[in-house]
């Protein structure tokens, strides 16, 4: 599984190559206010066909707002865009009949049962042999005599399952997934992130928003969006390396008495204890490691050079970007 | 002690919480204030069970000073104003079918000359009964307080001077009553017609008011509006099959209506059959707005007896609409109950023509217009 993501993040490092790939998303400028709070502010991003495309970002930061402008769900105040090569502003009928929309609730109708939901998608859709076509997503989702089963009846795994089939089952080009494995057990998120990878080696896009960092690893590429703002977009190892942070990890009697500690010490911006360790860093290299020169005498501390993870960039992305809206 | 100073602070605390969530479910803290409010007013100021100043319609083949003291003295018992001069029978035929009219006096050609010629000639008065409320008082004052009040003023003073026992001898002239359309006075005549727009307008509203309120709730709705569906084809689907169980409805209660209670159909049930089907469209449409402007379910059934209220009460239904002051006839005019109880009661009871309703179908026609682009413009705004 781990082949396919490096192949095409070795293709999206060639800047010449841009202007030649077919953008499944390419929007400039969006912005949305909800009355006097902007919740999108001038937002653009790419999206390669047939990538599994990240999308991160706190609670409230815009992610589902942006998910929405794309499938014409909102209208945005501000920006233009094409979604699938169609207009956002102007084709947003023509857009939503090959784009596949998960929300983040599960939002079947939990009064119709397993096959009443699909047949209903499929008819709306217009998939031909609708009957036939529920049919077959039953089989594919292995719900086969559960098909008579109300559909708020399953449970949670199941009703994501449901749900992502309800989503392709009208063989969408590009599939929208508003947090699709919130609340799911590892072992479905598994195997939803292995149904991912399918669609996407079909040919399918993704974007799929979640909160988890290993989730995120499993994209072809990523964006951090906080405040409205996109703060980050590019590989996972793009994102990292473009972060400029230095890391330290400690490791010391009472971690958390240390972590406080460290979190007053000027050159040191970032802290975040982990188990027995804490992770230390800062983007300044010199200050950083003045500030770690500090603690030399402390011989019951043990110090080792670490490289930044995910979350530690995205930890620092959003320091950063509440400094600028305070 | 502890105890009982722990249970007031728990007690406490749940009835503080409990006012704010109050505070804040704005639906129902207005329909809290404005219920009784409504009732109030509409009880106190809008309702009369013995009406005044009946709308009356006056065919005049005589014209004389006496009939024109008649015509006063009719318009002094203030049960009658008289609001129409139709020209011929047809005319006032056509006022009185289409409820523009409560009653109908004729004076007949030669009426004074009949007078002075001690003929004792008739007035025919004919009334709209289909509402015993409405015309048994006015009836009723018709005969003495007229009679009394003409003679004082043209026998006493003017022609009978000589002092004779005047009081006693036989009246100059007398009214023949024709109560129409239920001369026996039987309520339920009124009533079960008046029950079709009701249920159909209660049931109407309820379904639609909650089936997309139920959607939002349920999350549904975002799902709904990201597949290729235009709003309008959301909305003629969700009315659509309730169209269908108005019909059942309809069909069921005027069924009862004839076998059980012995509602005449007079007039054409095809054009009744199809102004229902206009009423129940109005009525979905206007559901389906406050399904629009509802947060949730409970909201949207607050709005709809919110709405039923002053459509029971000023339509007509239960008082009778005549006796209402202007301002509450203007606001009855907005409610598609209004209409609906005159066509219903107008084509079953009276045998009323669509060119005798002709001011009610447009009426509803408006609302209905209007209830469905407000429909319409809400839902578009659902997510924006």
């Amino acid at each position: 599984m781990s082949a396919r993501p490096e192949h095409v993040e070795a293709a999206s490092l060639e800047p010449g190559l841009a202007r030649d790939v077919d953008y499944a998303i390419d929007v400039q400028g969006l912005s949305k206010s909800f009355g006097i709070n902007q919740v999108v502010r001038k937002l653009s991003m790419r999206v390669k066909r047939g990538q599994i495309y990240g999308f991160l970002g706190p609670n409230g930061s815009g992610k589902t707002t942006t998910i929405r402008m794309l499938c014409g769900l909102l209208t945005p105040d501000e920006g233009r865009g094409t979604c699938l090569g169609m207009d956002i502003l102007t084709q947003g009928r023509a857009i939503r009949r090959h784009v596949g929309y998960m929300t983040q609730k599960f939002s079947l109708y939990a009064d119709l049962s397993v096959r009443e939901n699909l047949e209903f998608i499929a008819r709306i859709y217009g998939v031909p042999d609708a009957e036939a076509a529920a049919a077959e997503a039953i089989v594919s989702l292995g719900l086969e005599g559960r098909e008579r089963q109300l559909a708020g009846d399953l449970s949670g795994g199941w009703k994501q399952r449901l749900a992502l089939g309800a989503c392709i089952l009208p063989k969408p080009q590009l599939l929208l997934l508003d947090e699709p494995t919130a609340g799911v057990d590892p072992k479905a998120r598994r195997e939803f992130w292995a149904q991912i990878h399918d669609l996407a080696g079909a040919g399918v896009t993704v974007l799929v928003s979640t909160h988890y960092m290993d989730e995120a690893e499993r994209c072809h590429e990523i964006a951090y969006i906080a405040y409205g703002e996109l703060l980050a977009q590019g590989t996972v190892e793009e994102v990292i390396a473009g972060s400029a942070l230095h890391m330290w990890r400690v490791t010391g009697p009472d971690p958390a008495a240390l972590a406080r500690e460290l979190m007053e010490v000027p050159g040191i911006e970032l802290v975040a204890p982990f188990g027995t360790s804490v992770h230390v860093g800062g983007r300044d290299r010199t200050a950083l490691e003045l500030a770690i020169a500090r603690f030399a005498a402390r011989e019951e501390l043990v110090w080792r050079p670490d490289s930044p993870n995910l979350e530690d960039v995205f930890i620092d992305l959003i320091n950063r970007s509440r400094d600028n809206f305070r | 002690m502890n105890g009982v100073a722990g249970s007031l602070r728990r007690i406490g605390a749940m009835i503080r919480k409990e006012f704010i969530q109050l505070m804040r479910d704005r639906v129902s803290f207005a329909a809290m204030v404005s219920i009784p409010l409504l009732q109030l007013i509409l009880f106190g100021y809008a309702i009369n069970t013995t009406p005044r100043h009946l709308p009356t319609a006056v065919l005049a083949y005589d014209q004389s000073s006496l009939t024109r003291s008649i015509l006063a003295a009719i318009e002094n018992t203030k049960y009658f104003s008289i609001t129409h001069h139709p020209v011929n029978e047809a005319e006032a035929e056509h006022l009185l079918r289409s409820g523009q009219v409560l009653f109908v006096v004729e004076i007949p050609a030669g009426f004074e000359r009949a007078v002075r010629r001690g003929e004792s000639p008739s007035l025919l008065v004919s009334a709209d009964a289909t509402d015993p409320v409405a015309s048994t008082s006015a009836l009723a004052a018709l005969g003495r307080l007229v009679e009394t009040s003409v003679r004082r003023e043209r026998f006493n003073v003017d022609d009978a001077p000589e002092g004779s026992g005047l009081e006693q001898a036989p009246p100059p002239f007398e009214f023949r009553t024709h109560p129409r359309y239920n001369p026996a006075a039987v309520t339920q005549l009124n009533i079960v017609p008046g029950l079709l727009g009701t249920i159909l307008t209660m049931t109407m509203l309820i379904f639609t008011a909650l089936s997309v309120t139920r959607e939002i709730e349920r999350g549904t709705m975002e799902t709904l509006l990201a597949m290729p569906i235009r709003p309008a084809e959301i909305m003629v689907g969700k009315i659509a099959p309730y169209v269908m169980v108005g019909a059942m409805q309809a069909a069921m209660i005027l069924g009862a209506a004839v076998l059980l209670f012995d509602v005449p159909v007079v007039g054409n049930l095809a054009l009744l059959t199809v102004l229902t089907g206009l009423f129940i469209l109005t009525n979905l449409s206007i559901g389906y707005t406050f399904s629009t402007l509802a947060q949730n379910q409970l909201q949207a059934v607050q709005m709809t007896f919110m709405y039923f209220l002053p459509n029971i009460l000023l339509s007509g239904f239960m008082f009778p609409f005549a006796g209402m002051p202007t301002w509450a006839q203007w606001i009855a005019e907005t409610l598609p109950l209004t209409h609906y109880l005159r066509m219903v009661r107008g084509i079953l009871l009276k045998g009323a023509t669509s060119a005798d309703l002709a001011q009610n179908i447009i009426g509803l026609s408006v609302i209905m217009l209007v209830a469905m682009v407000i429909a319409v413009k809400r839902f578009r705004q659902t997510l924006d």
